[in-house]
C-alpha cells in the first residue's frame, strides 16, 4: 500500500490541505478533495488543455502534475479569477464576445488567457492564436475566443475593471 | 485513465535522488517534468513502482556560458526558460528559435531539456537540436558521472544510452560563432504537434566564403534524430548559394528513409523534407549579417 503524504497548498488565495495518494493528480485532487470542480479533465494526457490550471505564475497541465508536487504552491483555478459575483475582465469579455458555448474547454482557456496577458498585456491576434493552441475547442472555431481575449487586453490597457 | 499505485520520493541533491533509485529498484524512475512520463502513467503504458521526482533538486538548474564559450543548461531547466532566455538567444539561436516548437504553453512551462532527451521521442525538438550541434550530455549514474556524445546519446525509439539509475545531469554546448548561419524547420499538424518532419541546419563560411563546417539533423525521419551526412557533404567546402542547397536537398531526400504512419507517408516526409532542407539554407543564408536576431 502506498503512503499518503500530507500535502498543504494555497488556493485562490485561501490554504489547504489534505492527504493524497502519490498517484493522485493535482486535477483530481483539486476537483475531489477540495470540491473546485470548475477545473475539467479531458483527455486527462496533456493533449485538450481543459484541466490548465496557473500553478505559481505558470499555466501547466493539472492532469499532468501529482498533487503531491504541488506542496506549498500557489494556485489560481477558474474559480479564482472572479471577484464574489463580479466577473473579471476577461471572463467578462468572453460573455460579451459568445466565446462560450458548452463551456467544458473555458477554464483552460480562461487561466492560459490570464497569465499570456500577464506576460504580454499587448500580444496580437498571431501571439494569442499561437498562446492558446494547446487548448482545444469543439464548439466556437475559436475566432470569438481570440476576440475575447484581444478586447481583454485592450480593457484592461485601458483601466476598466 | 488514472496512473497505477507508485511510491513518490522528492530528494533535494543528486546523491539523495542516486540512492533512493538504487534502493527501489528496476521499477523505479526519475521523474522530471513529467510531460511525457506522466502520460504514459496516465495510459499505464508505464507503471513505475517509484517515482524519484528531481524537481526539488536546485544543482540540476540553471542556464550558463563559460569561460570557452559554451553553454551549460542543467537538466532540470523548463522549456520554456530555455524558449525566454536572452542568454540563449546569443549563445545558441539554433535552441533558442527551435523552443517554440516544442509543444504548447502549459507543456513547456513544465517540460525539461533532461526529460526530453532521455524520454527521446524521434520526432522531438529538443535531440535533434543537441544532435545537430555536437553538444555533450553530461550525466551521473550508480557507476560515477560520464559525458555523452550527443551522436552516441540516441540508441533508438525511446531508447538512450542512459544506463539503469542513470540521470542527465546538464547538456553543453560547443561555442556558436556569432557569424554562424542556421535555422529550423518543421511541419506539424497544427501548432505545438510533434513534428511530422523538421530540419535544424547551420553552416560557418570562411574567409574566402566558402562553407567551412555544415550541420544538417532532421527529426520525426527515424527511430532517432538523424544527421544528413551526404547533404553536409555536399555542402562541405563550396561557396553557399540556391544551385548548391537545391543539390543538398535532393542528397537529403535520396539519404531520408522515413516511416509512414496516420500523420503522414513515408512519401511525403521525404519530399517535404528535401523542401524543409533547401528552405532552412536559404533562411540561414539571410541570416549572415552579424546581429540577426530571430
Amino acid at each position: 500500500m502506498t503512503e499518503q503524504h500530507h500535502l498543504t497548498l494555497t488556493v485562490n488565495g485561501r490554504a489547504h490541505s489534505c492527504d493524497v495518494e502519490p498517484r493522485m493528480t493535482l486535477a483530481d485532487c483539486l476537483r475531489e478533495r477540495l470540491d473546485l470542480t470548475g477545473t475539467h479533465l479531458g483527455c486527462e494526457h496533456g493533449v485538450c488543455g481543459a484541466c490548465t490550471i496557473i500553478v505559481d505564475g505558470a499555466a501547466v497541465r493539472s492532469c499532468l502534475m501529482f498533487a503531491v508536487q504541488a506542496e506549498g504552491a500557489e494556485i489560481t483555478t477558474v474559480e479564482g479569477l472572479a471577484d464574489g459575483e463580479t466577473l473579471s475582465v476577461l471572463q467578462q469579455a468572453f460573455h460579451d464576445n459568445f466565446a462560450l458555448q458548452c463551456g467544458f474547454c473555458t477554464p483552460g482557456f480562461l487561466t492560459t488567457a490570464e497569465t499570456i496577458l500577464a506576460e504580454n498585456p499587448s500580444p496580437t491576434r498571431a501571439e494569442v492564436q499561437s498562446a492558446i493552441s494547446g487548448n482545444i475547442c469543439r464548439c466556437t472555431g475559436y475566432v470569438p475566443i481570440i476576440d475575447a481575449i484581444l478586447e481583454a487586453a485592450e480593457r484592461r490597457r485601458a483601466g476598466k475593471k | 485513465m488514472k496512473p497505477p499505485k507508485f511510491d513518490y520520493f522528492a530528494p533535494d541533491s543528486i546523491e539523495s535522488a542516486l540512492t533512493l533509485i538504487a534502493e527501489h529498484g528496476d521499477d523505479a524512475r526519475y521523474l522530471a517534468g513529467g510531460q511525457s512520463l506522466v502520460p504514459m502513467m496516465n495510459f499505464r503504458v508505464a507503471a513505475p513502482s517509484a517515482l524519484i521526482d528531481l524537481n526539488g533538486i536546485a544543482t540540476l538548474r540553471g542556464i550558463k556560458v563559460d569561460k570557452n564559450s559554451r553553454l551549460h543548461i542543467g537538466a532540470m531547466t523548463r522549456t520554456r526558460e530555455i524558449e525566454m532566455d536572452s542568454t540563449i538567444a546569443s549563445a545558441n539561436p539554433l535552441l533558442h528559435a527551435a523552443a517554440p516548437h516544442i509543444a504548447h504553453i502549459q507543456i513547456r512551462n513544465r517540460g525539461t531539456i533532461g526529460g526530453s532527451l532521455a524520454h527521446a521521442d524521434p520526432a522531438a525538438e529538443m535531440p535533434g537540436i543537441v544532435l545537430a550541434c555536437n553538444a555533450e550530455i553530461n550525466s551521473i549514474g550508480p557507476a560515477g558521472p560520464r559525458s555523452i556524445a550527443a551522436g552516441d546519446f540516441f540508441e533508438g525509439i525511446y531508447s538512450t544510452a542512459l544506463q539503469d539509475g542513470e540521470m542527465i545531469t546538464e547538456i553543453v554546448f560547443p561555442p556558436w560563432p556569432a557569424a554562424r548561419c542556421w535555422a529550423f524547420q518543421e511541419i506539424s499538424r497544427r501548432e505545438g504537434d510533434f513534428a511530422m518532419i523538421g530540419i535544424a541546419a547551420w553552416f560557418d563560411l570562411n574567409e574566402t566564403g566558402e562553407i567551412s563546417a555544415a550541420s544538417l539533423t532532421a527529426i520525426g525521419a527515424g527511430d532517432t534524430p538523424l544527421r544528413l551526412p551526404a547533404a553536409e557533404e555536399i555542402l562541405s567546402g563550396q561557396p553557399p548559394g540556391d544551385v548548391l542547397f537545391a543539390e543538398a536537398a535532393q542528397a537529403a531526400v535520396n539519404e531520408l528513409d522515413p516511416g509512414s504512419d496516420l500523420h503522414a507517408s513515408a512519401e511525403y516526409r521525404r519530399e517535404v523534407g528535401g523542401v524543409l532542407v533547401e528552405r532552412a539554407l536559404k533562411t540561414a543564408l539571410q541570416r549572415e549579417a552579424p546581429g540577426y536576431t530571430a
